[in-house]
């Protein structure tokens, strides 16, 4: 019986092609909305999750001030000496990086290109897990002197030497020349759109001197040898500058300590957030889909009455008009089902093109959001089906 | 003197007992049977006529379960159909009985083997032994070769036959025939007549059947009229007799 009103179904589904397309319209982006948020959402939290472990594993970050509103921006910044005791006095330490950044034009010959240059230390690429592509770091006279010595990114590179050789060229930051000595190989972009090997190291002490001119450092990265040592760590760092800083047993930190961990969480946890709320939005308009399939099985009840009357008087059960009416309401919910979830891999394999994010199928949702639009169809459908099935046979055959 | 003891000696296939039926309620109500009295055993043709509105086609719901009895008894093969549930009566319907309507009936756009088809598939019927008997079922009423043809592109009177081949199809007890021949010319409606008159001849199906055209009825082998919803007048045809 249900073989049969499968077969009905999509015969009646033909005869009624425009209608039936029209009718199954809101399902079909109704499944594909849901699927596509939940598609691009699960790309963007792996993406911020891969970003995060570019950043460098086991990583602690120290800055200035208390992440969150309302708070002043008229903190300490911390110096050279900071770092020093905290590789002095703290264990367990692979590397300990300070880094003091500032925003500058770099002209080489006749090019000219804004980036970020960093004051640092050889042990920022450890702590930021950066690679080295040709040439090399600092060397230990050059960080003492603070020499006018640059390495730099990917982007730079291209941007500035093309596919010219850049080792040996001289850069102009500012007001200084320095020579090329290394270049680092490329990361890929970041969770929030930002060019990670759009940057230029040179040592802090040249950045301090000759570009920043004070000797303050924005952050210090600290990569930790073991990750089960990482809070262990975190909370030595915090004992160790609240003694530095002079803080009262009371007084708040003014400055935070955060490990990749929670930053990833902090991030991930957003990006969920609003991809929960944005399926919530797209489950609304599959509901709104069920109506106007409610509303078209309605039409065609009224449409097919003195059908239902044949068939009735000739011997069709309530439940076998009910299954027909049901099985029809079913196959067309479905079939939106099945061109929802068609759109949303086309939409998503553009979409997560278009913003870069890595794509994500999730087969799950799709078999979920399939089945859910089936469950519309049953819903949506028994009103219009017990509808058919009760109707009276001879008020049905009389009806023009 | 022999018949009415044959009567007695055989319970009657279908038996109405002071069978009334009101529609609406209060001073609104309309009175469509007051009674009505009528036995009809197997292998009669019965030819059932009065003016609109005399109850005939109420009577003719009632006979075929389609509609129940305000008050009386109604026996179908010994069976009381007012105590019937929708359901149990639908259930007759699929397996004793046959109907064909004035306004043919047919499902548009569907060919005429599917239609024939039609309480095969209710019956479960394997989908090759439904073939076999809807092909069967168009032979008899002169159709063989029409069956991939849908009601629209047939005439009256093959739509009709289309009809009587569908109402066969299950090799009923009882036909219900309401007006068959109303939407067809006379030459159309004595081919369906014929049809009728042979399947009541050769495969013993009791017919009833309504029409109110003199012509028609001449057909049957009992003529039954109604006034005013009660049974008017009932007599055999003697034609066949004389």
């Amino acid at each position: 019986m249900v073989w049969n009103a499968l077969l009905l179904a999509l015969r009646e589904l033909r005869r009624n092609v425009m209608r039936s397309f029209l009718t199954i319209l809101g399902i079909v982006i109704g499944v594909a909305a849901v699927i596509i948020m939940v598609t691009l959402g699960s790309g963007a939290t792996v993406q911020v999750s891969q970003q995060i472990a570019s950043l460098g594993s086991n990583l602690v970050i120290l800055v200035p001030g208390q992440m969150g509103p309302g708070r002043g921006s008229s903190v300490a910044p911390f110096y050279a000496d900071d770092v020093e005791a905290i590789a002095r006095e703290i264990g367990d330490l692979k590397a300990v990086a300070p880094a003091a950044t500032k925003s500058v034009t770099v002209i080489f010959a006749n090019k000219n290109w804004s980036t970020a240059v960093t004051g640092t230390n050889n042990d920022y690429f450890t702590a930021s897990n950066w690679v080295i592509e040709r040439g090399r770091i600092f060397s230990e006279s050059e960080l003492r002197a603070g020499k006018a010595v640059c390495v730099i990114g990917a982007t730079v590179n291209k941007e500035l030497f093309g596919a010219q050789d850049p080792l040996g060229s001289k850069l102009r930051l500012k007001n200084i020349s320095c020579e090329v000595i290394g270049q680092l190989k490329a990361k890929g972009q970041s969770g929030i759109g930002r060019d990670q090997d759009d940057v230029i190291t040179i040592p802090l002490r040249a950045f301090q001197r000759r570009i920043a001119g004070n000797r303050d450092i924005a952050m210090i990265q600290i990569s930790v040898r073991d990750e089960s040592a990482i809070d262990r760590v975190k909370s030595a760092i915090e004992r160790l500058m609240r003694e530095r800083r002079h803080l009262a047993p009371r007084e708040e930190n003014d400055f935070s300590v955060m490990d990749t961990r929670q930053i990833a969480q902090t991030l991930t946890g957003t990006t969920r957030i609003l991809t929960l709320l944005l399926s919530a939005v797209a489950a609304v308009s599959l509901l709104v889909g069920g109506i106007g399939i409610m509303n078209i099985m309605l039409v065609s009840v009224t449409e097919r009455t003195r059908e239902i009357g044949i068939r009735l008087a000739i011997g069709a059960f309530e439940r076998d008009v009910l299954t027909q009416f049901l099985v029809e309401a079913v196959v067309l919910a479905s079939f939106g089902g099945l061109f929802g979830v068609l759109l949303a891999l086309a939409a998503s394999a553009v979409l997560a093109q278009v913003l870069q994010v890595p794509l994500i199928l999730n087969p799950g949702i799709m078999i979920l959001a399939f089945l859910f639009s089936g469950a519309v169809g049953v819903i949506f459908g028994y009103v219009p089906a017990r509808r058919a099935a009760r109707l009276d046979p001879i008020e049905a055959l009389r009806h023009e | 003197m022999e018949k009415s003891t044959a009567q007695i000696a055989r319970p009657a296939q279908l038996l109405l007992r002071g069978v009334t039926k009101v529609y609406g309620t209060g001073s609104a109500a309309m009175h469509a049977l007051r009674g009505v009295d009528l036995r009809i055993d197997k292998g009669e043709f019965i030819a059932v006529m009065g003016p609109s509105g005399s109850g005939k086609s109420t009577c003719l719901n009632i006979l075929g379960c389609l509609d129940t009895p305000t008050s009386g008894s109604y026996l179908f093969e010994g069976v009381e159909v007012g105590k019937l549930s929708r359901g149990q009566r639908a259930r007759l319907r699929r397996y004793y009985l046959g109907f064909v309507f004035q306004g043919y009936n047919l499902l548009n756009r569907t060919s005429a083997l599917e239609n024939v088809e039609l309480p095969l598939i209710y019956r479960n019927h394997p989908i090759a032994e439904r073939h076999a008997l809807a092909r069967q079922a168009l032979g008899a009423v002169g159709l063989a070769g029409w069956e991939s043809h849908t009601p629209g592109e047939l005439s009256g009177g093959q739509q009709q036959r289309v009809a009587v081949a569908r109402a066969i199809v299950t090799a009923p007890h009882v036909l219900f025939a309401d007006e068959p021949t109303g939407n067809l010319d006379t030459a159309r409606s004595r081919e369906i007549m014929d049809l009728l008159t042979a399947l009541n001849r050769d495969r013993g199906i009791t017919i009833v059947m309504v029409t109110h055209e003199a012509d028609m009825a001449a057909y049957a082998k009992r003529v039954v009229r109604f006034v005013d919803g009660l049974v008017d007048s009932d007599e055999r045809n003697d034609k066949e007799a004389a």
